[in-house]
This record gives structure tokens, C-alpha cells and sequence, in this order.
């Protein structure tokens, strides 16, 4: 007969008091299961987003932590506007040129590349508006490319897909200026679909609505970004509504000496022209300059003007991570092992409450031949049964709260949490924990055992 | 095979004073032999058989088991002795209640070095009658069959000596001749010497050999111990 079978019985013999305290141990433990799959899918969530395509952004001068939240997050309000001359200085003379052509209006030097067209080079800018809403959705004009030249997930290598019809197009002969397609989430939530259409908010959720229609042309498939949750319209459609044009002078194109070009290609007819240069503002650029180095030069060029700065939303969000939201997750994860700590001095009162009912068991098997070594460990290996029992009921209780949560929580981050995908490497550190916790609750009563007076305790 | 000499044990009073409970010059037990021990209560029987065991050390003499001078040993060592050459059955059975009758008689087995022998356990019931209750706890047994679990686990360890408690104290007239045969008589197939306390002249007079605890002990003669 093995000491392990002796603890397992003094177990049985304390049915109700075992059962009770392996519960108390396994919901401890599950909560810390719990937090550290929500600590995984928090980090998960955010590797994911980081990666958005671009390696930078711009916006006017302020936050970039705030920049990086509203541009990749639609999370708190854009900065500031940036004149979408800006935007016209990462191209390359020819698209500058033929940009300036399509859309007309008043510019300087209109047969110039951008001053930043030779570190672009091979790389692409997609001009981001923000400010408006579609029910409690952002609304994000931009332009086609958004969908056509950023990837997504954690390499950064997964196209769009359109779940339902396809992106828009800059210019559509049935429905002009305004197409829209809308993330998944939109879709779901707002009850659309492909051919329905919308009119978009300005401000905020409940501000006056637009009146233009917005024909939805397509759904985003599931991406598990906050792109789920935005509905895109194209960006000359969103520039024509209503107070979306330039009121006042840019102070970032003053000075200029300004030519007036006239469109080269006349809009459909039945649809007006597009919004002409010098009435144009954008909130954000996103840029992916073809390499690294070149993400460097442009972001110190950027930075360098008065008005516009460049951020890397990588370094914001990593920033973000270690100073909002690892320090709560370490909160979480603190507390959580005091719940822990708390189920181990549940195991000690119970056994330690046990003790003078089973001095006599003791005195028997110490008469039997027991040395006082072997009784204390029959008490340790009673205390490590019950933390391990709890432990691995609590570590199953975990992970299967996850998985049962897994539809809910993939709707809201379109990240799968499967039975055991959602692990931290800190869960390795359970069973050591669960040891170390359950000697330590055990080794008073062990104790107690361990002194038991054997003469005075055999009736 | 059991030899006591001048074996002194006395206990510390709250007064401070010290109380001489034992004092036995000389005591012999041959090998196989069977021996009644009688005494009146609180003359220091259980005392005497609780240093014998080892569970409780005396102040001096000695105490030669097989030869081990047991007064020399650590406590890890008289329990290593008393795990494989000693049996004790006591008054009050002292079994584990959440230990089925076939635990029970493992338990006597597990802390020795000989081998777990299940199949020893087993055949240790059958031949105490329970050969159909081995998996019954004790809370599901009789007063009678409750000591005849405690018998097979004093004799699973295969021991030189089995000490007996009064173990007959607690059983009805009937059980007690039955637990009284069975101890003989397996005492005497297997070659184990026994010491049995008992108060029972009924018991003793079974006996070709009984002490009285009055005529050894010296202690007990000299004062009167609580």
C-alpha cells in the first residue's frame, strides 16, 4: 500500500471538507487561466492590429499615441486635419500630376513630384477622413487601396477578401462618387447587405445625418481587426458631403503661389465633379515606404515640417501595451494569484481542522511502524492531491470558459480561441505554483503530525 | 527472543516530582512462547508494552528483541524494528475508518521492509474468517470481526512478537473466546511469541504461562502509582 493511496483515503474519509476546498483551489486556478487567456488575447489582438500594412503614419501635429488609436482603432477623435496637399507630396511626378489632373483645383507647382516621392519609391500613401459615423460604426473614407495594397495579421500577409460583392470604385457609373463597403460586425449589427444603402452621421453617433446615400457594394470578410467594425466609403464621396470641405485657409499652404487647374477627365454627368485642390483635407496618411530604412528617412523628413508629424503605429501600440495595458494585466494576474494564495490557506484550515480528529490514525500508523517522516509526508501528499486536483480541475474550468466564450469573443476580436490555443507561457509556471502553494499549506498540519505523540494518542 | 532488564520508566508529575511506573528487574519470552500478563489497572501494563514496542522510550534497562538491544536505537530505528517484528493488537481495535478490512491489514505490512503481500493479506482474512468482507470498511463490521481485522494486521508484517492490549476488553463473551483461539492459534502456526494484558482469569487460566504484573514489577510494589 503506497503513502499516495494513504492520502488519497484520509481524502475520502473528509468527503464533503476534500470536495469543498478542491473547488475553492480549482476556481482559483481557473481564474487564473481565465486572466491569462484574456491577457493572450488582449496581446493577440493588439500583435494583430499593430500589423496593419503600413509602417506609418501621418497626421497633424499633436498625440501619436492619439493618431495611432483613431487611424488603426477608430478609437477616440482624429487630431486635427492635414491639407490633402500633403498627401500629393508622397507621390511620384506622374501620379501627382495625373492626381492633380483628375481632381483640378488650385496648387502650386502641379508638374513637381513630391518631395517625398523618391523615399516612397515602390512603396504606396492612402489618404484616411475620419470623423463620421454610420450608427455607432466609424466611418472611413478612403480610397480603394485601402483594401487593395494593406495586408493584415500578424505577418502582415493576409489580402482582404470580400465576403460579399466587391471593393468600391473610385469613380462607380451607377452610383458615382458613393459607394461604400462595410466590415462584417457593420454588416451584421446594422442588418445590411450588398445593394442596401446608408447616409453617414457627422461628428459623432448621434449627430445630423448627411442625407447622401452610400450604395454598399461589398463586405469585408472577418479579419479580426477593428476593420470589422468600420464602414469605408469612398473617399471623394466623403469629401463632397456636407461641411467636409475646407472652410478656411490651410496655414500649411500659405505662401504658396497658387495655379488653378481645370479638370482633365469631366466627371459622369449625372454625378457632380470631384472636390477641388485647396478644399480638400484628410486626417491621416498611411504610408509603406519599400523598406525600412526608407519608413526611417521619411518619418525624420515628416517630422521635421510645422504642422504634420509621422508616427510608427508598431512602436505606439508596443508603447501602449507596456504602459496601459500590461500593468492592468499584471494587476489582474497579481489578484489572481492572491485568490490562489487564499485557496491554499483554505487546504491548511481544512486539513489543519482535521488534525485532532485524525491524531488517533496517526498514533495507528505511527504504532504500525510509521516514522514520524512518513506520516508528515502522507499529510503533504493529502494537501499536493488536493491543490493538484483543484489545480487541474481549475486549469480544465480555464480553458473550457474560453472555449465556450470562443464565438463571442471571435465575433468581437475575429480572433478563435480554441481549447487549448489560448496559452501563455506563464501557465508552465502553474504546476511548480500549485506545488510550492500546497507544501507550504501543508506543512503546519504536517507538522502537527510529525509531533504526534503516539502513547497519548492510542486508546 | 524477548529479554527485559531492569527496566526502569517513570513520569514527570505537574508537581514536579517524579512517579516510578515501572520497574521490572528481569523478564523472559521465548521464542513461540505465549504469555498472559495480569495486573490491576494503572499498574503500568500498557507502559510496559508501549517500551517494549519502542513507542515510548524508558528511562533505563534494556530491552533485547531478536537480539537488537532496542534501548539503543533511534526512534527511526525502533520503528523500523517495530514495523517488521512487532504486532500489536489493541483494546479498542484502532482501526482507520476510511481503510477497508484488506487496507486495514495492508496498512501492517507497508511500513516494514518485507514486500507488499497482498496475497498474505488476503489469506491473513480468509483465515480470520473474512474472506468475504474485504472490501467492507469498518463502520460495516461487528465489534468481533473489527479485531479480528486488527489481528491479521498484526500478524501481516510476519512478526517475532505480537503484543496484546486487553484485546478481548471490548467483545462480548462469545467473540472473546473466538478472538482468544484465533490468536493462539495462529501464534502458534506461525511461530510468533506473544504477550497478551488481559484482566480476564477466564483468559489467563488458557495460558500455561501467566504473570503477574505485581510479582515483576518492582514499582508497583514500592508505591502507588496513579
Amino acid at each position: 500500500m503506497n503513502l499516495l493511496l494513504i492520502a488519497w483515503r484520509n481524502m475520502q474519509q473528509r468527503g464533503l471538507a476534500s470536495v469543498l476546498t478542491v473547488v475553492s483551489m480549482a476556481l482559483g486556478v481557473a481564474l487564473v487561466v481565465m486572466v491569462l487567456s484574456i491577457s493572450w488575447l488582449v496581446t493577440e489582438s493588439f500583435d494583430r492590429n499593430s500589423n496593419v500594412g503600413c509602417n506609418l503614419i501621418v497626421g497633424s501635429k499633436g498625440s501619436p499615441l492619439q493618431l495611432t488609436l483613431n487611424t488603426i482603432y477608430y478609437l477616440s477623435r482624429p487630431i486635427e486635419v492635414l491639407p490633402y496637399e500633403d498627401y500629393l507630396e508622397f507621390l511620384p511626378g506622374d501620379e501627382r500630376q495625373a492626381m492633380i489632373k483628375k481632381i483640378g483645383g488650385k496648387i502650386w507647382d502641379p508638374d513637381k513630384a513630391g518631395i517625398h516621392s523618391t523615399t516612397m519609391k515602390g512603396g504606396f500613401a492612402i489618404p484616411v477622413c475620419l470623423g463620421d459615423y454610420y450608427g455607432q460604426f466609424r466611418v472611413v473614407g478612403t480610397t480603394s487601396m485601402f483594401f487593395e495594397k494593406l495586408r493584415y495579421g500578424n505577418q502582415s500577409d493576409i489580402e482582404y477578401r470580400f465576403a460579399e460583392g466587391r471593393n468600391f470604385l473610385d469613380e462607380s457609373p451607377e452610383h458615382g462618387f458613393y459607394e461604400a463597403v462595410i466590415g462584417w460586425q457593420v454588416a451584421r449589427e446594422m442588418g445590411k447587405r450588398v445593394g442596401d444603402t446608408f447616409q453617414l452621421n457627422h461628428g459623432d453617433p448621434e449627430g445630423e445625418g448627411h442625407g447622401q446615400q452610400f450604395h454598399i457594394v461589398g463586405i469585408v470578410a472577418p479579419t479580426g481587426t477593428p476593420n470589422d467594425r468600420a464602414a469605408f466609403v469612398n473617399l471623394e464621396g466623403f469629401l463632397l458631403l456636407d461641411k467636409h470641405s475646407r472652410a478656411f485657409e490651410n496655414p500649411a499652404i500659405a505662401g504658396h503661389a497658387l495655379v488653378d487647374v481645370q479638370p482633365d477627365v469631366p466627371s459622369t454627368p449625372k454625378f457632380a465633379g470631384r472636390l477641388p485642390l485647396g478644399k480638400r483635407d484628410l486626417t491621416a496618411i498611411l504610408l509603406k515606404p519599400s523598406s525600412g530604412f526608407g519608413a526611417m528617412r521619411l518619418e525624420m523628413a515628416v517630422n521635421k515640417s510645422a504642422h504634420a508629424m509621422a508616427t510608427s503605429p508598431i512602436q505606439q501600440i508596443a508603447i501602449m501595451l507596456d504602459f496601459f495595458v500590461r500593468p492592468v494585466q499584471y494587476a489582474l494576474l497579481a489578484l489572481t494569484f492572491l485568490v490562489c494564495l487564499v485557496s491554499a490557506v483554505s487546504i491548511l484550515v481544512s486539513i489543519y481542522n482535521s488534525m485532532n480528529e485524525r491524531r488517533r490514525d496517526i498514533a495507528v500508523m505511527r504504532a504500525l511502524g510509521a516514522r514520524r517522516d512518513i506520516v508528515m509526508a502522507v499529510i503533504l501528499l493529502e494537501s499536493l492531491l488536493i491543490a493538484l486536483l483543484g489545480g487541474a480541475a481549475g486549469w480544465l474550468m480555464g480553458h473550457l470558459a474560453g472555449f465556450i466564450a470562443s464565438p463571442l469573443v471571435e465575433d468581437r476580436t475575429g480572433i478563435r480561441v480554441g481549447l487549448l490555443n489560448a496559452t501563455s507561457s506563464l501557465e508552465l509556471t502553474l504546476l511548480p505554483g500549485i506545488v510550492v502553494l500546497a507544501t507550504l499549506a501543508g506543512i503546519i498540519p504536517a507538522l502537527v503530525a510529525y509531533r504526534t505523540d503516539v502513547s497519548k494518542n492510542l486508546s | 527472543m524477548l529479554q527485559l532488564e531492569n527496566l526502569k520508566k517513570s513520569f514527570r508529575l505537574p508537581e514536579g516530582q517524579r512517579l516510578a511506573v515501572l520497574d521490572v528487574p528481569s523478564l523472559f519470552i521465548g521464542a513461540g512462547e505465549q504469555v498472559v500478563l495480569m495486573g490491576e489497572s494503572g499498574g503500568g501494563k500498557t507502559t510496559l508494552l508501549h517500551c517494549i514496542a519502542g513507542i515510548m522510550q524508558a528511562d533505563s534497562g534494556s530491552i533485547r528483541l531478536d537480539n537488537i538491544e532496542l534501548t539503543r536505537l533511534s526512534e527511526a530505528g525502533r520503528d523500523r524494528v517495530r514495523a517488521s517484528k512487532l504486532g500489536y493488537v489493541f483494546q479498542t481495535f484502532n482501526l482507520l475508518a476510511g481503510f477497508t478490512a484488506l487496507e486495514n491489514v495492508r496498512l501492517g505490512m507497508t511500513f516494514g521492509n518485507g514486500k507488499h503481500d497482498i496475497a498474505r493479506a488476503h489469506d491473513l482474512l480468509n483465515r480470520v474468517g473474512l474472506g468475504d468482507r474485504l472490501h467492507h470498511k469498518p463502520s460495516a463490521m461487528s465489534v468481533g470481526q473489527q479485531q479480528r481485522v486488527a489481528v491479521a494486521r498484526a500478524l501481516a508484517n510476519r512478526p517475532r512478537l505480537l503484543l496484546a492490549d486487553e484485546p478481548t476488553a471490548n467483545i462480548d463473551p462469545t467473540n472473546q473466546q473466538k478472538i482468544i483461539d484465533l490468536l493462539r492459534d495462529v501464534c502458534t502456526e506461525e511461530n510468533v511469541a506473544m504477550l497478551m494484558v488481559t484482566h480476564s482469569p477466564t483468559v489467563a487460566e488458557q495460558f500455561s504461562r501467566v504473570e503477574r504484573l505485581e510479582s515483576i514489577n518492582v514499582a508497583w510494589r514500592e508505591s502507588a502509582p496513579i
